[in-house]
């Protein structure tokens, strides 16, 4: 099977998408002309024109009100926030516009969207460009949020993401554009809502997201070559809608809980998930859930600094093993 | 302000009878339909049957019947929370919006709203936008759709004088500018923003109409308590956008008669300006405008006394009609009809 970028991966997505439908328009800062600033736009403008791929000013307020307003009265755009960082200068349309508009019309307001950004740490880029802001969107009722971790999960989730009739919130990290994965011909849809589980195993689950999958796949295989704890790993891809079946099942197999994530500690997507273990599968655990987040800072931006911080394959590794062996 | 042209000369005796008289009784019908409904709201608040907030359009009524009866079907109306009189002059029923400030099942949006997101599509009035500025980057994308599709219908964006100082104002008039959308803002400036006096915090005279350079467009400010003067502003402005020569920018100059919301008595207003206002109440300008052109009072009396019992009828169903039930609560979250975040 050929390999293509998580970057190359994203422009696929959106190529197919927009091939598709006639009604998906996309829009951004640099998006168009210049193909990106990482790069994962490149080619999209030359191939469907510049009426269905549009440069916008440095205006965030205008991006994400103009998606919603042509996402209301009949298109499916496609917008892009450069780094998820700046939903915070945006943030009206994602908490208060986008996925209130259906309920408090009481169903009369459509908003079918996708808003694509670049999130997360490994840049170097500092406190105000290396957020993991998933946990800012979960909270908001109204909205999917989605966080691929693979070239083959961008390009279904994505297609999944603008085939679906509420605002989706895609999340792609930064740090994983220039990783490669194996991507089928062809076209690819995926399911939103749905977790996979890149590597089974029976002494404990662990979940993880995005940057963090590959560090929790590489902590398993340490896990397993020295110590002989065989883990399982989900990558949870889609924190709204949450596959807690997937999660569940897991816990019920493997007896421990882990969670693996880059945002800071407070509220973090694992507290959540956490919790619906403990209401509801707490006789499945041999031991409490743990977990493995960066600390409650925001984010230094020297590399030395950054690499202390983010969970390492080391430190799941250790985490785990002091966990299961105590 | 209002230029000559838009002064009313008898023809024979000069008055311009541009509008003719359908569309002017039509004009003054909705604007009585606003005041009534609005004075309506306001009175059933003191009995608390109208609950949580209100925004009136008392005395900005020739705005909202201006621009609407201007609009063609299809055109579409984005609103503020003091949006009652936007979805009015849409022609929303005076039932629908009472039930929903009365909370009520009949509402609009089965009390799911409430008095500051009046929506109705069918009706084209794509919302009311409760967070200053929100709703006017939304009005670019729905003509950003229009452009992209070739469909004529323009996006009409209403707001007050105190969202010229947002971002969101300024980056959406660019947006629409630099983009050439079929969009027509339409600032209220009512000379409060909630309840400081605009020019108190803003950088020019008139909020909205001298930032209009800044973006390349006319400066236009309009006698807003002159619904024909509004009319022919607003068919000036349609033309231009439905011509693919892009977005306007409107200032109509007009005062709120009550508070900014239902809890301000309004004390900040200086002796005597409600009252010069009020000389310039846009239902007693437009009621001497058909008398000018030779309407018969029998004829208004008898469009009073409908709207009037239009309110009436509406009131007494409303009162009558049952509250939300529970089972409305958690529909409509999200687009297959629920609220389901996980399985």
């Amino acid at each position: 099977m050929p390999e293509i970028t998580y970057r190359d991966a994203v422009i696929r997505g959106i190529a197919q998408e927009m091939a598709r439908d006639n009604d998906v328009v996309f829009l951004g800062e640099d998006v168009a002309k210049a193909g990106g600033v990482f790069k994962a736009t490149v080619g999209l403008y030359e191939q469907f024109g510049p009426l269905r791929v549009r440069d916008t000013p440095i205006s965030e307020q205008a991006i994400l009100g103009a998606a919603m307003g042509a996402a209301m009265t009949g298109l499916k755009p496609i917008a892009e926030i450069m780094f998820s960082d700046f939903f915070a200068v945006c943030f009206d349309y994602i908490a208060n516009e986008f996925p209130k508009s259906r309920y408090m019309s009481n169903g009369q307001t459509k908003c079918p969207l996708v808003v694509r950004t670049g999130n997360g740490a490994g840049s170097r880029f500092g406190a105000q460009h290396s957020q993991s802001v998933e946990n800012w969107c979960m909270m908001i009722p109204g909205l999917k949020v989605v966080a691929p971790s693979s070239p083959v999960d961008v390009i279904g989730l994505l297609a999944a993401a603008v085939r679906d009739p509420d605002p989706v919130i895609f999340l792609e990290h930064k740090s994983l554009y220039a990783t490669k994965g194996e991507v089928p011909d062809g076209e690819i849809v995926d399911r939103l809502g749905t977790a996979k589980i890149v590597r089974p195993g029976r002494d404990a689950t662990i979940l993880a997201l995005a940057l963090m999958v590959p560090r929790a796949v590489e902590a398993a295989e340490r896990l397993k070559a020295e110590h002989g704890i065989d883990c399982e790993v989900i990558d949870v891809r889609s924190l709204v809608p949450l596959d807690t079946q997937t999660i569940l099942a897991s816990v019920a197999k493997t007896h421990r809980l882990f969670t693996v994530e880059e945002n800071p500690r407070l509220c973090g997507w694992g507290a959540e998930i956490v919790s619906i273990v403990a209401d509801e599968a707490f006789y499945d655990l041999d031991g409490p859930p743990v977990r493995i987040t960066t600390p409650h800072i925001p984010l230094p931006a020297a590399d030395i600094l950054e690499d202390m911080v983010l969970p390492t394959a080391e430190r799941i590794v250790e985490t785990v093993r002091r966990s299961l062996q105590s | 302000m209002a230029t000559a042209q838009d002064r009313a000369q008898a023809p024979g005796s000069g008055l311009n009878d541009d509008i003719g008289e359908a569309k002017r009784l039509a004009m003054y019908r909705s604007q009585l339909r606003i005041r009534e409904a609005e004075q309506r709201a306001y009175d059933l608040f003191l009995q608390n049957l109208v609950k949580g907030t209100s925004h009136l359009s008392l005395g900005q009524e020739a705005v909202a019947s201006g621009f609407a009866e201007a609009m063609q079907k299809g055109d579409l109306s984005f609103c503020t929370y003091r949006g009652h009189a936007h979805t009015l002059a849409r022609c929303v029923s005076v039932e629908k919006v009472l039930g929903e400030l009365m909370q009520r099942d009949n509402g609009l949006m089965r009390g799911k709203g409430g008095s500051m997101h009046l929506t109705s599509e069918e009706h084209g009035v794509m919302g009311s936008y409760a967070i200053i500025g929100a709703h006017l980057p939304i009005a670019c994308g729905a003509a950003w759709r229009a452009q992209y599709k070739g469909d004529k219908d323009v996006s009409v964006c209403f707001f007050g004088d105190g969202t010229t100082n947002i971002g969101a104002f300024h980056e959406a008039l660019n947006f629409a500018a630099i983009w050439k959308l079929p969009v027509v803002f339409v600032c209220e400036n009512n000379l409060y923003m909630e309840y400081t006096p605009i020019g108190d915090v803003t950088a020019v005279p008139h909020p909205a109409a001298d930032r209009a350079g800044s973006y390349g467009l006319e400066r236009i400010i309009i006698d807003g308590n002159d619904a024909d003067v509004v009319y022919r502003t607003a068919q000036r402005a349609f033309s231009r956008a439905r011509a693919g020569e892009g977005p306007s920018l409107i200032e109509a100059l007009t005062y709120r008669h009550s508070g900014h919301s239902r809890a301000d008595p309004a004390k900040y207003r200086p002796e005597g300006e409600l009252e010069k206002w009020k000389q310039r109440d846009p239902i007693k300008i437009y009621r001497e405008r058909l008398q000018q052109f030779g309407v018969s009072d029998k004829v208004i009396a008898e469009i009073d006394a409908s709207v009037r019992q239009e309110v009436d009828d509406a009131t007494e169903t409303c009162k009558a009609a049952p509250m939300p039930p529970a089972d409305i609560l958690t529909t409509d979250v999200y687009a297959d009809g629920g609220w389901a975040w996980r399985n």
